[in-house]
């Protein structure tokens, strides 16, 4: 137990000397050391420093879908396979973990996580509301798949990668794809009405914004024509996939704007 | 802004900076924690999560995949935060100017984090033959100096976008005409956008996800009217 709560520690740190060399190989390495310490001869003997090495070479994985790699390799180097059968394991393991993990939790899980806390802010929540709903629900999942792939691969060895055919992993994205949709819906809009409605950035409007009409009706004007604004510059960028960055239209954007108020 | 204060959101930047990759990946570095955390330290956590908000509807487009070049969304949001908390009355483009000093920040941070990559790689190759005979110490030497060398890279960052865009997010505010509502808007909308299509893209996989979208638009747009 010992042993597995030391490999679980180090699991937060794999990514620490990612290079492009050996990319999380050396992560690795450093993960499954407590567990090396236990075969023959302990920390001083040849099987424990041959293991170090072979397990601190070049090593690609998602930083938590590493869990499974990393459990697997402890156990199969405790039961002294053969050599040849750990590297070929390391090599076949290295894509799958990588595009599964990306498609589950970079493509699926933070973003639901993300938007679920603006959907929470545009309803009214505070800032340690928001923030806390958000590191809970992101956490609570990162921590249980960490715990689950550590699990998996420390019972089943070099069997473990039958566990990237798990339906959570298999078509959780599916799910989680939906469940992005339904929220960004419903975020968006929201977040666009809570910060316009926002006395921070409100407060500087010029007298000649209110003329004519209530405060309010202006505001929800400008709210409304945000999102429409808004949701013909989202059309166009996903139809320029790969030829537009957000970020880099947003730069632009904000840049001419800049240029704009000053010349004004 | 004070010094202390400076190398306060330094040591913020860098321990942010640090989850974005190197430890624990807890998603302390998301733009709507750090940028809070940032206001925080300015006395103003509100204004910090209004900035973190706009940053992560940026930040959702962005995929932190392996070896990819991607904007460093957490020191990026510290600064972002901090210079939003730090106008001391509300003025007409001060979210735009904060926002555009956090997209600058996170295009340079995300060349630092390339650099931290290629350091950690010099260090590798020049200890390859003790990681050959499984030395001990060599493994842990590495993640050691990987984990110093994120955190200065993200502190360094923060300290110095904080000391340059400051001083320029005034001057430039102070020559600002546009007004508080249209700057605004414009900010607002784009990283609406953003958001959007980043959300259709990691979504339309999935079966029947225009229905799920169309229907999360009317319960959102629904609540927008009624709230």
């Amino acid at each position: 137990m010992r042993t597995w709560l030391s490999i679980f520690a180090r699991l937060f740190t794999v990514q620490s000397s990612w290079n492009y060399e050996l990319l999380v190989g050396t992560g690795i390495g450093f993960c499954t050391e407590p567990g090396l310490r236990g075969l023959p001869g302990g920390r001083q003997g040849t099987a424990y420093h041959t293991a170090l090495a072979r397990e601190s070479r070049y090593f690609n994985a998602h930083p938590y879908l590493a869990a499974i790699a990393v459990g697997a390799l402890v156990r199969a180097e405790l039961d002294e396979l053969p050599p040849e059968r750990i590297e070929r394991f390391r090599t076949a393991l290295c894509g799958p973990l990588g595009s599964v993990g990306d498609r589950l939790v970079w493509a699926g899980w933070l973003p639901f996580s993300s938007l679920l806390a603006l959907a929470v802010f545009g309803l009214g929540a505070g800032p340690w509301a928001t923030v806390l709903i958000f590191l809970a629900v992101y956490n609570i999942g990162q921590l249980a798949l960490r715990a689950w792939g550590l699990r998996v691969g420390w019972r089943y060895g070099l069997q473990a990668a039958a566990a990237l055919g798990n339906p959570v992993l298999r078509t959780g994205p599916q799910y989680i794809g939906r469940a992005v949709a339904l929220l960004a819906g419903i975020a968006l809009p929201l977040v666009a009405g809570r910060v316009l409605r926002d006395g921070r950035v409100l407060l500087g409007v010029p007298p000649d914004m209110t003329t004519g009409a209530p405060a309010g009706m202006h505001v929800d004007s400008l709210v409304g024509l945000t999102i429409l604004a808004a949701a013909v510059i989202a059309t166009l960028l996903v139809r320029l996939q790969g030829r537009l960055e957000g970020w880099r239209v947003t730069l632009g954007v904000l840049a001419a704007l800049t240029i704009y108020s000053m010349l004004r | 802004m004070s010094t202390s204060l400076i190398l306060a959101l330094a040591l913020l930047g860098g321990l942010v900076g640090l989850d974005v990759v190197s430890f624990p990946q807890a998603m302390i570095s998301r733009p709507i924690v750090a940028a809070t955390l940032g206001g925080t330290l300015l006395g103003h956590p509100g204004d910090g999560l209004l900035m973190g908000v706009v940053l992560e509807l940026l930040a959702l487009e962005t995929l932190p995949v392996g070896a990819a070049w991607y904007p460093e969304w957490a020191s990026a949001s510290v600064v972002g935060g901090a210079l939003f908390a730090s106008q001391p009355v509300p003025m007409a483009g001060a979210l735009a100017l904060a926002m555009l000093a956090a997209v600058i920040t996170a295009w340079a941070g995300g060349w630092t984090m390339q650099s931290v990559r290629r350091l950690n790689g010099l260090w590798a190759r020049r200890s390859l033959s003790a990681i050959n005979a499984g030395n001990p110490s060599t493994v842990l030497n590495l993640q050691l100096r990987g984990l110093v060398a994120d955190f200065l890279r993200g502190a360094l960052l923060t300290g110095v976008a904080v000391a340059l865009l400051l001083p320029a997010m005034t001057v430039l505010l102070q020559r600002w005409h546009l007004s508080a509502g249209d700057s605004s808007a414009v900010a607002v909308g784009i990283a609406i956008a953003v958001a959007a299509s980043a959300a259709w893209k990691r979504s339309r996989a999935a079966a029947g996800a225009s229905w799920y979208l169309v229907g999360g638009l009317a319960i959102g747009l629904a609540a927008l009217v009624l709230l």
